[in-house]
């Protein structure tokens, strides 16, 4: 399995994600999962801007991704799944329960989320879709960068 | 003098802040800069933190990396505002030009700045 990592942040690309996570996982390639977005040529212009030569930055609606989530796991290189918010990473485990291992990298304030941790702010409904994604089969940890500690969804209550 | 440009200052962590206090500590002008953190920010709140930096006015922003939230952001806002000019690469020699040239238009002020920038990196051998 060549995904290593399902991301969600609402930053999408950004340096955590292309030097934090990116160089220590030898990505070769980042797949940004976002309806919005891939509908944006001056977004996409932008995001490729952020990524350094030697990954690929692949653009796919949510409907394109169910499609090509086989095709990135038998690549021979490492990737990442990115998504913006849980509402689209949940979409995609619901359909590919191979998407079973989620990062919470990046939710930030908004009118209505508590803080969970710097990083990580929630609504009450958010995190019962985040614990109704553990309940059918994911592991939900919080983790801005793999040299901080892993939170496990139930610490964020 | 409140037709004069502003400059916006929007980086990562604290450096913004750092940034506008050496350039009004040389330049000696205090008020011409403001600091923008992207700490606790998605996509649309660096954009409403550098718009209200803005205020209205005609400005240049000035942003520490050529990709990345804070470029988002301040591309976002030009967007959605005329007389917004975007410098990536932010370094105090451009700050202090900048300053002293606030009457230019953002576009020419923008250009200046930023060749003052690249003007002040060197390798010394």
């Amino acid at each position: 399995m060549t995904v290593v990592l399902h991301r969600v942040d609402d930053r999408l690309v950004h340096g955590q994600v292309v030097i934090g996570w990116g160089r220590p996982l030898d990505i070769g390639f980042i797949a940004l999962v976002d309806d919005q977005v891939r509908t944006s040529d001056w977004e996409q212009d932008l995001y490729r801007m952020s990524v350094p030569e030697g990954v690929e930055l692949i653009f796919a609606s949510v409907r394109e991704a169910l499609r090509d989530l086989p095709g990135w796991r038998a690549d021979v290189r490492r990737g990442i799944v990115l998504t913006a918010d849980i509402e689209t990473m949940a979409a995609l485990h619901k359909a590919d329960p191979a998407v079973d291992r989620i990062n919470l990298g990046g939710i930030h304030h908004r009118p209505g989320r508590t803080e969970r941790l710097p990083y990580v702010y929630l609504t009450d409904e958010e995190l019962a879709q985040l614990r109704s994604l553990e309940a059918s089969g994911a592991t939900v940890t919080a983790q801005d960068l793999p040299t901080t500690t892993s939170v496990p969804l139930r610490s964020l209550a | 003098m409140s037709d004069e440009l502003k400059g916006v200052v929007v980086c990562h962590g604290s450096l913004a802040k750092a940034l506008v206090e050496a350039a009004e500590q040389i330049s000696g002008i205090r008020g011409a800069l403001a600091p923008v953190s992207n700490t606790g920010c998605d996509r649309e709140l660096i954009e409403q933190r550098i718009a209200a930096a803005i205020d209205g006015s005609s400005a240049v922003v000035f942003v520490d990396m050529p990709s990345g939230s804070c470029l988002f952001g301040a591309l976002q806002r030009r967007r959605l505002q005329t007389g917004v000019e975007v410098v990536t690469g932010v370094n105090l020699a451009m700050l202090v030009d900048f300053v002293f040239h606030r009457t230019l238009s953002a576009a020419d002020a923008a250009r200046r700045a930023a060749a003052a920038g690249e003007k002040a990196i060197r390798a010394l051998e």
